[in-house]
């Protein structure tokens, strides 16, 4: 069990900081809410499709990034500007293996962006970037709440997110 | 849907055909033919004998490099996290695992029937038993291939998988290879029908084992 009684609701325009220490079970929440992992107990009433970037970039390894990222586009539909916003632009030509962490995860956060959920779920998504990419995420999920979207952010990291709702999951257990 | 289950094809085949990433589509075809070439050294080079057990070398040898791409099929994109995605945008792993085993077809199933026709002039089958041959591998390859895929979800989140899903897959192939092999006999016409029941069979049911297996490693 990794944790129990816990309720949350986060409204379109809202977006949730999810705290918490390693282990205790921020990305099984965040699974949880995606409707990939089966709550032992509860519900989970989401409204409209939800997005996710978690470790796995879901990109071919082997495909340049454009490529890799064109696959995305064709499922998702083509949405002008985030490869660049994103600053992959130059990248388009490298094999995906090839690309550091923070790129993929840049990348990752692209189709993201691309796929036009208006739930986003994120684990971690600071992890392996620099201070400016950290910047943009959070300006790309103020932007999406502003929209109307709604995002909940799964991070021990710092994340300046205005007028977020903080979860610090403790051990509900006891 | 139907766009983005054309994506999906389009992806699976430039993975699985000639020269995708994952497919070397020309090893399963490199080995069959191995086989045949090596069983008239293996029994010897007496005509008849050829002849008259040809048919049920293509039909083992086929089944054998229906079983090399196993690994590839499933697992790595369980593990790219692809399933999760496809999964978020409403796409059901049955319809993920029907894509990929009309792909995997694709990838082995022709080739291997233009392979035949070397290895069928190598093993000195004459022209009816070779059409049997064909006919046979046209009405069993999608049965093999849709077990290959269910054998592929069901070992994907699996330690050694591979060798697994080889072992695996030799049983769920028996009725396929008994009623393909068994219409070349004399009088075993009807073999061809049959093994085109038991493709349909398993093409039936393949989606939905396979697409149950990989929602149940997710859990």
């Amino acid at each position: 069990m990794l944790f129990a009684r816990l309720s949350l609701a986060v409204e379109a325009g809202e977006a949730l900081h999810v705290t918490g220490p390693n282990g205790i079970g921020k990305s099984s929440l965040i699974r949880i809410l995606a409707g990939l992992l089966p709550a032992f107990a509860g519900t989970v009433d989401t409204a409209g499709a939800a997005g996710l970037v978690d470790e796995r970039p879901a990109l071919d390894p082997h495909l340049p990034l454009a490529r890799a990222l064109a696959f995305w586009e064709r499922m998702d539909g083509h949405a002008a500007g985030a490869v660049e916003r994103l600053g992959l632009g130059e990248l388009g030509d490298v094999p995906v293996r090839f690309l550091s962490t923070g790129q993929k995860k840049r990348a990752a956060l692209a189709r993201l962006v691309a796929q036009r959920a208006p739930v986003w779920l994120l684990d971690e998504p600071l992890n392996g970037l620099d201070a400016a990419a950290v910047g943009l995420v959070e300006a790309l999920v103020a932007e999406h709440c502003a929209c109307g979207g709604l995002a909940v952010v799964a991070s021990h990291q710092a994340i300046a997110l205005p007028g977020a709702q903080r979860l610090a999951i403790m051990d509900y257990t006891v | 849907m139907k766009r983005q289950l054309l994506a999906l094809l389009r992806r699976d085949l430039a993975l699985l055909l000639l020269g995708g990433r994952r497919g070397g589509a020309m090893l399963p075809l490199v080995f069959f033919l191995a086989v045949a070439t090596l069983f008239p050294f293996g029994v010897g080079p007496d005509p008849k004998l050829l002849a008259r057990t040809g048919g049920g070398v293509i039909w083992v040898a086929a089944l054998l490099a229906a079983i090399l791409p196993l690994d590839r099929l499933i697992e790595p994109d369980v593990e790219l996290g692809m399933f999760d995605q496809w999964a978020l945008r409403g796409i059901g792993e049955e319809w993920i695992v029907a894509v990929r085993v009309l792909a995997h077809w694709l990838s082995f199933g022709p080739l291997l029937m233009v392979a035949a026709l070397p290895a069928a002039a190598l093993l000195g089958l004459d022209a009816a038993t070779v059409r049997t041959v064909e006919l046979g591998l046209l009405a069993g390859t999608p049965g093999l291939a849709a077990v290959g895929v269910m054998v592929a979800a069901l070992t994907s989140g699996l330690r050694g998988g591979a060798a697994l899903a080889g072992l695996l897959v030799i049983p769920l192939a028996v009725p396929l290879l008994v009623f393909g092999a068994g219409s070349l006999a004399p009088g075993g016409e009807t073999g061809v029908a049959l093994t085109a029941a038991v493709s349909l069979v398993l093409l039936a049911i393949a989606p939905f084992a396979g697409g149950a297996a990989v929602r149940a490693a997710r859990g």
